[in-house]
């Protein structure tokens, strides 16, 4: 029942919504401003996209409790779907392609959520495996789906919404801020209503969930579609916002190992803890990188250099999930609770 | 809250190096940022590639003291072939000024640059690979895949089977198995085979193997079944050495195996010992260490401990070389762009217009010491690959022997489907065709 307390336990002074206002006004308002290319291109864009996606699983996995190790193949369900039907489908916006694109892998998570009815833990985890080796397959097997290029390799359309273009770097965070934003506030709202609910109950007891008169079936499945639009969408915006190409290889196990790591790092059941877990993934290592590039580039050339990197970020990992097991999220509650009592008391 | 103060101290050393500004280049220094890769599944060809690359770098400083003294700098920013690792590198490294040129060796890398690169006007070089179509500079003006396209890789293949059945006509009724990797880059070549086929008559079967290919019975059962009269192999790391192995398990005989460009080093056939004796597979550079270029390097980069490769035996293998001669393609591509514009730090533009005038005759080669070591090539503002030759080595065991002549592929065959894809990709991204007039139009700031 972590979920449910840490959702409903918020600062006693302030209202909930001042942080995440605040924090947008910040991201529309002053980040454009002051932002470098590097800072979007390479930091902000992934962080977004893997933001999203780790909604998604966290949805599935740390509020529903399904594990899943599909995450990347339903990415790049949602990107090669949003090509298509805008390639496709004449006249159709791109706003209608990236919600059809969402439709098409919450459809594909749906059929590869049919196990979980019978599977659990380690052995569903196994069986969406199926799902990232089946879809990686069929996008490289039938070039129809990237309009038959020689290369399998398709470049990403402009982002174009009602005639305005998404351009340059600012353009493209923007884009994905605004989608990443209002799909991370229904989700929100999902979490803390009836269905969040059903979500959390099937998790901590399958058996009690169904004896109240929840719909385990009916529930499980809506899960895995629910998070498989959302890691759709997260697909589009890695795709089109991000690397602008699509390419099936981007979309590896590695990538479904990295959103199930960012959950867990980041905190389990909790919708902060997506973006907390993603900023570490993301720019930790590259902290590291350039830390280690500017401290000993000179003495070791780079391949040493990224395999120390390694072991100081794993070494690091280990060592933070033993000192906070409930992941980013709980750290900074932690924090912020001793922050306000200070404050109290003065 | 120890833990938190550790945090604290790694946030402000983080900040630290964002705000360290990356040293500006000198008016006299020319920068490489190099996209390489060091670890991962196909590190040895990112540490022979980049090595030689690097050496010929240092060669330049070392002897010359740079090209018409501009010194050469680079740095490396580590990818493991990954793309978004090389999109990181790019916009790390392009702060760095006096950017003359990216050679990513990543077909998914170079891909994701490609827009990219275009806006900010600096060349990406695609050496022996890449996106075929982008050798119409018309369309793609800062993309070079220099020397060979994979069109021209796979007509050189034909010529060379070919030559071998005794001429061009002799190839009617002939069956030839591509064993591809099942991979972006291994797909690129299936419709030219299928045009190639039909046009000399003989018959083609496309096999792939599924990456990183490293079981591969199915496919030779399939082959042996066929009796194919060659298999043309277009592998990729691993997937080499085991089609090797598998073939001498069929009773297919490795001498009528012809490896692509990718299938052509010595990682290749050493892992695979006695069952690549025999095989042969198609280059742009020769191996070898005999080469004045490469005993230039062995004399004044090696013997100044500045060497890039840990492994001194792997001095003139094939990657090694290659980035030897990728080395001198950029160089002398500077060299012509100084000629024009004066002994200074370019802009990439300029460098652009220097590749788009980069002509090295097979006299010129020679003069540059590494006559043999490749042919030659005749870069235009039009043609972004250059009319590289393709020659074919043959592995004894223990090293590769040049075993035909520099053959040209068919490059009048290829230009009409190279125009037409480029022309369709340019049509579908609102590009306007460039003319010459465009091209010699330069940003010098």
């Amino acid at each position: 029942m972590t979920a449910i307390t840490d959702e409903f336990s918020s600062a006693p002074v302030l209202p909930k919504w001042i942080a995440p206002v605040l924090l947008l006004a910040f991201a529309y308002g002053v980040v454009p401003l002051i932002g470098s290319s590097y800072l979007f291109e390479a930091i902000l864009l992934p962080f977004l996209a893997l933001s999203l996606a780790g909604v998604g699983l966290n949805i599935l996995t740390g509020y529903a409790g399904q594990v899943s190790l599909g995450s990347a193949a339903f990415m790049a369900a949602g990107a090669f779907a949003a090509y298509n039907f805008y390639l496709r489908v004449e006249g159709l916006p791109l706003i209608g392609s990236i919600v059809l694109a969402g439709i098409v892998a919450a459809a594909i998570g749906i059929v590869f959520g049919l196990p979980s009815l019978r599977l659990k833990g380690f052995y569903l985890a196994v069986s969406t495996l199926a799902a990232q080796f089946f879809v990686q397959w069929a996008l490289t097997k039938f070039s129809w789906f990237s309009n038959d290029s020689a290369s399998g390799v398709i470049d990403a359309p402009k982002l174009l919404i009602s005639g305005f273009a998404f351009d340059g770097a600012v353009g493209r965070y923007l884009f994905a801020l605004t989608v990443v934003s209002i799909l991370t506030f229904l989700a929100y709202r999902l979490v803390s209503s009836q269905t969040g609910r059903n979500f959390i109950a099937i998790r901590d007891n399958e058996t009690a969930a169904r004896i109240i008169g929840i719909p385990v079936l009916k529930t499980k499945l809506l899960a895995f579609a629910i998070s498989s639009f959302i890691i759709g969408v997260a697909g589009v915006i890695w795709a089109f916002a991000y690397l602008r190409t699509v390419e099936p290889d981007g979309f590896d196990l590695d990538r479904s190992f990295q959103i199930l790591f960012i959950i867990i790092i980041g905190g389990l059941a909790s919708i902060r803890g997506a973006f907390f877990g993603a900023a570490l993934i993301v720019v930790f290592p590259l902290a590291l990188s350039r830390l280690g590039g500017f401290l000993l580039g000179d003495v070791f050339d780079s391949g040493v250099l990224d395999m120390s990197q390694r072991i100081v970020l794993g070494a690091l990992i280990i060592l933070f999930l033993i000192l906070e097991p409930d992941g980013l999220v709980a750290l900074w509650d932690r924090v912020r609770r001793r922050l306000l009592f200070a404050w109290q008391s003065t | 809250m120890t833990f938190l103060s550790t945090i604290k101290a790694a946030a402000l050393s983080a900040a630290m190096i964002v705000s360290v500004a990356l040293p500006a280049a000198h008016a006299d220094e020319q920068y490489f940022p190099l996209q390489s890769y060091r670890v991962g599944p196909y590190a040895a060809g990112g540490t022979g590639f980049f090595g030689g690359f690097i050496d010929y770098l240092n060669l330049i400083n070392i002897r010359d003291g740079g090209v018409n003294g501009v010194k050469l700098t680079w740095d490396e920013c580590e990818t493991q072939y990954e793309v978004e690792r090389g999109v990181e590198c790019y916009e790390r490294q392009k702060s760095h000024a006096g950017a003359a040129a990216w050679n990513p060796l990543s077909v998914g890398i170079a891909y994701a640059m490609i827009d990219r690169i275009t806006a900010d006007k600096v060349p990406l070089i695609t050496v022996n690979h890449g996106r075929t179509d982008s050798t119409d500079g018309r369309v793609f003006p800062y993309v070079f895949p220099l020397l060979l396209n994979p069109y021209s890789e796979t007509s050189g293949i034909v010529n060379y089977i070919a030559a071998k059945e005794g001429g061009i006509d002799k190839l009617k009724g002939k069956k030839i198995v591509v064993l591809y990797h099942g991979s972006p880059y291994g797909k690129e070549t299936i419709p030219i085979y299928e045009l190639l086929a039909q046009k000399y008559g003989f018959t083609v079967q496309q096999i792939e193997v599924p990456h990183p290919g490293n079981e591969q019975q199915s496919q030779w059962l399939t082959i042996r079944r066929a009796k194919p009269d060659f298999v043309v192999l277009r592998g990729w790391g691993v997937m080499n050495p085991v089609a090797l192995k598998t073939a001498v398990k069929v009773g297919y005989p490795v001498d009528h195996i012809v490896g692509n460009v990718w299938s052509n080093s010595e990682e290749d056939v050493i892992p695979a010992g006695d069952a690549a004796k025999g095989y042969t597979a198609i280059t742009t550079q020769a191996s070898g260490n005999t080469y004045p270029v490469v005993q230039e390097i062995v004399k004044t980069v090696y013997g100044a401990g500045k060497g890039n490769l840990e492994d001194k035996s792997r001095i003139g293998s094939v990657y090694h070389n290659l980035g030897i001669v990728n080395g001198i393609l950029n160089v002398e591509a500077i060299r012509v762009a100084q000629e024009k514009f004066g002994h200074r730090t370019l802009t990439g533009d300029e460098v652009r217009w220097g590749f788009e005038h980069l002509k090295l005759d097979p006299a010129k080669v020679e003069a540059l010491g590494a006559k043999d070591l490749f042919h030659s090539i005749n870069v235009s503002w039009d043609n972004h690959e250059g009319e590289g030759y393709v020659t074919f080595q043959q592995w004894d065991g223990k090293k590769w022997n040049v075993v035909s002549d520099w053959i040209a592929p068919d490059w009048a065959l290829l230009r009409p489907i190279i125009e037409k894809s480029a022309e369709a990709y340019a049509a579908e991204k609102g590009i306007k065709l460039r003319t010459a007039d465009d091209a010699n139009a330069v940003t010098t700031n």
